[in-house]
């Protein structure tokens, strides 16, 4: 029998429903994974007796006919959701040793569909990060190694590196993501797996660490677009408790998934297109469309023409937000307190944060807070605000011509750690094109499509228009099938 | 626009961030590296377009006027609310004292 860990959510699900084999059985094997693979520090909290529980509480429920739509199923959770009784950090110090006494809405919906918890994943501090290098428990490491023979450690892309790198080594068959500028999307391309960011407001933000709340959304990532499937139609959902949370019945996404895109049309937008872009990027981007052709589907040009300025909208509206999202760390109700002998209230709240955030996160709090600032708010905060109107309107024209967009999902493969930690902008530039679609609130996944030169993953980006997951995961699967992405990282761990 | 070394002084200040004079000097290139680069949002024109308040169109509810409607977070929750913080005291968050 093929490994346990080796399997998807879904033939974990319809195997343990079989009876092929136990929940205890799968929880057991991903428990030893996890606990065996702490070179890639892919977890912040390991949650082994979770894990167990749900599994336990799966076989029960086989037996007494009451399975749950992920009975038997255990994943991994990015910290950047509140578990209760489960210390959450956000991957930052300032919220070390925070054990929220209440469950994040998209948390809860996975328990209640019978997941259990493998442990909370490792992520960029508060988000904010492209390579994972921000965390404040250390880096975690890419599972992959290009084939250069430089043996490099590589970056499993971020914010959502620990759950792309736990994915990708088979430490969990799933994992839950967010994604503010590409979190999701890019982490999935580096690691070679898949991930979807759906729609803003499909997924409750109730409950999860804000960093930039007209952005954040949660969405799975897995090992192909069926298990992004699965687990986005437990994790989406109204919910009263978060006001941009969309009132819309969640659909039945995995029953519907079909790979025949004939009447599809896929626009390829000639903006992205960049100069000087990487060789394999513009060949898998090609082949892309090829395979999508060969579904059925019609390829037309389009034109995003304010695609040049998202990321720089995006880095004045992102860290405006966090700035004003952040302000609640201030020592007073959780997290850290830094109060020297004789200090008043306005010195504890600014040694707390100085001792409590990272440099990335002190950065963008900064930048932040000068674009809110008096005399700055219109030029910068308004002004950016309004070329996301604009590129909104160039996605929504471009919706007229065509049913999904295919691009790159990220400029290049996976780079080393530490190759670009030391300016920020070059970090910034791995997300430019993942952010338009964050700035308009689409659906957009990554599915593995290739391999670079080096031998490491590539992926490709499908965008959706609002509300058309199905769009989105039918394209993704149409790929899927076609680029046979069956490539994987070595054990060196 | 750039920033110099009293104005990112400042902007710490006003993050409440403590920041040694040597981390405001090394901030002020960094800052004004990323200020240079969104600055090519001016040449974007925007005559007549509205800022953007929402996303995806979405239409706001009220909740009934009840209390304590959602039992998770409603009231009478004091204990929950203070388990995390640094320095709670007979049942009020602590800080240093005060004086104006």
């Amino acid at each position: 029998m093929t490994s346990l860990t080796e399997l998807t959510v879904a033939q974990i699900r319809d195997g343990h429903r079989a009876g092929d084999f136990s929940a205890v059985e799968v929880a057991e094997a991903f428990n030893a994974n996890v606990a065996g693979a702490r070179a890639l520090n892919a977890f912040i909290v390991e949650t082994p007796e979770h894990a167990l529980h749900a599994a336990e509480q799966a076989d029960a429920d086989r037996a007494a006919g009451t399975l749950k739509p992920l009975s038997a199923v255990p994943i991994g959770m990015k910290d950047l959701f509140a578990t209760k009784g489960v210390q959450t950090t956000a991957a930052s110090h300032i919220l070390e040793g925070f054990v929220p006494p209440y469950e994040s809405t998209v948390s809860q919906k996975l328990w209640d569909a019978g997941a259990g918890m493998l442990g909370k994943l490792n992520m960029d501090q508060f988000a904010m990060g492209s390579s994972n290098e921000t965390s404040y428990f250390g880096n975690v490491l890419s599972p992959w190694r290009s084939n250069d023979g430089s043996n490099a450690a590589l970056a499993p892309g971020g914010s959502s590196g620990g759950s792309a790198s736990a994915v990708a080594a088979r430490l969990c068959p799933a994992a839950t993501g967010t994604d503010t500028g590409g979190s999701i999307r890019q982490p999935a391309a580096f690691t070679g797996i898949s991930g979807i960011k759906p729609t803003y407001g499909r997924c409750s933000r109730w409950g999860i660490v804000a960093f930039a709340s007209s952005l954040d959304q949660a969405g799975p990532m897995a090992r192909d677009v069926r298990d992004c499937a699965i687990l986005l139609g437990v994790m989406a959902g109204h919910d009263a408790k978060d006001a941009t949370s969309l009132n819309l019945p969640v659909p039945d996404w995995e029953a519907a998934l079909q790979a025949d895109l004939r009447g599809k049309k896929v626009g390829i937008p000639r903006e992205y297109r960049l100069d000087g872009m990487d060789a394999a990027i513009a060949a898998m981007w090609d082949k892309g469309a090829a395979m999508l052709t060969d579904a059925g589907a019609e390829i037309v040009d389009i034109t995003l023409p304010h695609t040049k300025y998202a990321l720089p909208a995006y880095y004045i509206i992102a860290p405006a937000e966090a700035s004003s999202n952040l302000a609640r760390y201030d020592g007073v109700r959780y997290g850290l307190r830094d109060l020297s002998d004789g200090a008043g209230l306005q010195d504890m709240y600014a040694a707390t944060r100085a001792a409590g955030f990272g440099a990335e996160v002190k950065r963008r709090i900064m930048i932040g807070t000068y674009v809110l600032s008096a005399g700055f708010y219109d030029a910068y905060y308004t002004q950016a605000q309004k070329v996301r109107t604009l590129i909104a309107r160039d996605f929504a024209h471009a919706f007229t011509q065509c049913d999904v967009i295919l691009a790159p999902t990220a400029p290049s493969a996976a780079f080393a750690l530490g190759e670009r930690s030391a300016d920020p902008l070059a970090m910034y530039l791995n997300d430019v094109f993942a952010v338009p679609a964050s700035l308009a609130g689409l659906p957009a996944m990554s599915v593995p499509a290739a391999l670079s030169a080096d031998g490491l993953p590539l992926g490709l980006q499908i965008i959706g228009n609002m509300f058309d997951e199905q769009g989105v995961l039918n394209a993704g699967l149409a790929l899927e099938q076609r680029a046979g992405f069956t490539a994987r990282a070595e054990k060196w761990w | 626009m750039s920033v110099d070394q009293a104005t990112v002084g400042k902007i710490a200040k006003l993050a409440r961030i403590a920041m040694p004079d040597d981390d405001v000097a090394a901030l002020v290139p960094e800052l004004n590296n990323i200020l240079a680069w969104v600055d090519q949002l001016a040449e974007v024109d925007v005559t007549g377009v509205e800022p953007m308040t929402a996303v995806i169109p979405n239409r706001m509810v009220l909740r009934a006027d009840v209390v304590d409607a959602d039992p998770l977070t409603g009231g009478n929750r004091r204990d929950d609310i203070l388990a995390n913080a640094p320095a709670a005291q007979h049942g009020f968050f602590g800080v240093p004292k005060v004086i104006e």
